[in-house]
């Protein structure tokens, strides 16, 4: 591999410091609307939430009017909530009451695990169909990777999941249908979204594929006597790759919305499950904390992205 | 309509299956009229024929419930698309032709906006009122705003630095005819192809969210909660899960196989 220029990693690596920064703005400003447009009276509820329900009076949620400072005008409230995240104090769940870090980093590893399994079973599925489509365009793999990719965006990922789910283990009875800690269960939700993404990843690889082997350069390659092998090897591997890559970021989108669903549809515990609780129960502060983490996650992994597509071409990007 | 037969076959099949639920969402609801009259004695009632998918297990009709869900998952998304399309290809036009600082802000918006997976946007949105109409309108219509930005734009500049645009302008035309008569020509076919993506990106969240229980909330009928609602009932009656299953296939194979088949680079 070529060595990163150090020109191109700091563009990279500042676009993408400046997106998660804008993007955690961005979720703040939702989360505070959030909380804003909730209805009652909020003193009147964190109140209740410190002395119980039956202990609370006006005068209790006066007093932390005052204290909390409430009253203040929206923006210096604003001001404050801003301030806060940028401490790194993502407080307390309303429903638990353990603090939102705790308990993020809790479901955090459920998350990985899935995530990676499903990438591995779409990687696993996408790269030798592609490859076989690409080479033979127009043969039995090219038609079955177009048909299947096609199907699967007809499929949503909890209608797959619901499909396989309903298949699998409820008529055929082959694994648990939800839960975790046992081995089988990862299985069901791993194939849902791997599934899901293997059909635009083989169309990805082989477009890209198809595009290597049809240029110039690798015909050239083939007529001065290189074997079919070395010439895959020297001049489309690399060429391929770069695509691949740049395309599988584009997709990461998909990973990312589909943890969410699948890991609530098989009552995965990872943040998309805990996310979609939060919401359940209105929990601000782990809203806040799972939507800002699975942003992260995103932004990370686009930057990852970005940078292999960087060391394989260190020519970087072409400019739009 | 009249070059049908000229459109390749994954064309025709997804006007016919369009058409179809075109149908059942404008005819259904007058046919099979209230979907959330009860008739408890009909308790998972067997399909008849003046009732094609039987009745629930609150002995509603399946067919009225179906109808009428297809009706709002088609209209909401309709008007999440058009919201969407307007406010983003209009914001895409002023960036392009203004540049500058005006580019660059709406540009970070969107970026940041970008980072953040559509869904997000439209779970936190629903958490603001639980079960809002206006609300998941709000959050389908912000979340898939920055794609038709973002393609406006890059469009936009090509176009704009163009020397026909050039030309009319040293010709002394005012904005309104570079928009009309350059512009829109180069623009609006791809903003329909982003519109049939975009109508079922929306009926794909609009489902979701009902199928994990934090969209539209139980009286309505909606087809992902109709799922969810069902599914205690699956082996009794599988019509219940599959017919809502079936119809919402259907109409995202409808809007996905309307556009070109080929993943577009």
């Amino acid at each position: 591999m070529a060595a990163l220029t150090q020109h191109g990693l700091a563009r990279v690596l500042g676009q993408r410091l400046l997106q998660a920064l804008v993007v955690s703005l961005l979720v703040a400003t939702l989360c505070f609307v959030l909380v804003q447009q909730l209805p009652g009276d909020m003193a009147f509820r964190i109140a209740a939430g410190r002395y119980g329900y039956d202990y609370v009076d006006a005068a209790a949620a006066e007093a932390v009017r005052q204290e909390l400072g409430l009253a203040r005008p929206a923006w210096q409230q604003f001001a404050g909530w801003l301030q806060q995240l940028g401490q790194g104090q993502l407080g307390q769940s309303l429903v638990t009451g353990g603090a939102v870090l705790d308990e993020v980093r809790h479901h955090l590893g459920a998350t990985l695990q899935l995530a990676a399994a499903s990438v591995v079973l779409a990687l696993g599925l996408g790269l030798p169909l592609g490859l076989a489509s690409g080479l033979r365009p127009g043969g039995w793999a090219d038609r079955l990777t177009l048909l299947w990719s096609v199907v699967l965006r007809t499929l949503p990922p909890f209608l797959l999941g619901l499909m396989l789910m309903l298949g699998l283990s409820v008529q055929l009875g082959w694994v648990p249908a939800a839960g975790h800690g046992d081995s089988g269960n990862l299985l069901l939700p791993a194939l849902t979204l791997g599934l899901g993404l293997s059909g635009l990843t083989a169309r990805i690889v082989r477009d890209s594929v198809l595009a290597v082997v049809q240029s110039d350069y690798y015909r050239f390659a083939l007529t001065k006597g290189l074997s079919p092998w070395r010439a895959f090897w020297r001049h489309g591997l690399r060429n391929i790759g770069v695509t691949v890559v740049a395309y599988a970021g584009v997709q990461l989108i998909l990973l990312i919305e589909g943890v969410v669903v699948v890991e609530s549809l098989f009552a995965w515990p990872g943040v998309g499950h805990a996310l979609v609780h939060a919401v359940f129960w209105r929990d601000v502060p782990m809203i806040q904390g799972c939507t800002l983490l699975l942003a992260w996650l995103f932004v990370l992994l686009n930057t990852l992205t970005d940078l292999l597509c960087l060391a394989i071409d260190p020519r970087g990007p072409a400019e739009p | 309509m009249t070059d049908l037969a000229f459109l390749p076959w994954h064309r025709r099949l997804a006007w016919l299956l369009l058409a179809l639920v075109l149908l059942l969402a404008i005819v259904g609801p007058w046919l099979w009229p209230d979907p959330a009259r009860q008739d408890l004695m009909q308790f998972l009632a067997s399909p008849s024929l003046a009732e094609p998918l039987g009745r629930d297990q609150l002995g509603r009709s399946v067919m009225a419930r179906v109808a009428s869900a297809t009706r709002l998952s088609l209209g909401l998304a309709a008007l999440c698309v058009l919201s969407a399309a307007l406010l983003g290809s209009l914001l895409g036009v002023l960036s392009a032709w203004r540049g500058g600082l005006t580019d660059t802000l709406l540009r970070g918006v969107a970026d940041g906006v970008l980072a953040l997976p559509g869904l997000l946007i439209v779970l936190i949105f629903s958490a603001m009122a639980k079960g809002g109409f206006l609300t998941l309108y709000l959050g389908l219509a912000l979340a898939q705003w920055v794609e038709y930005f973002r393609m406006t734009r890059a469009r936009s500049r090509l176009v704009l630095a163009s020397p026909h645009v050039e030309a009319s302008r040293l010709l002394g035309f005012g904005p309104l005819y570079i928009v009309r008569r350059h512009l829109w020509p180069e623009l609006s076919p791809m903003l329909l192809t982003m519109a049939s993506f975009g109508m079922a990106t929306a009926i794909l969240a609009l489902s979701t969210l009902g199928y994990v229980g934090v969209g539209l909330q139980p009286p309505a009928a909606e087809l992902g909660l109709m799922m969810t609602e069902a599914l205690p009932h699956y082996s009794e009656a599988p019509r219940l899960v599959l017919a809502p299953v079936a119809v919402l296939a259907l109409t995202l194979a409808a809007l996905v196989l309307l556009r070109p088949l080929e993943v577009t680079r």
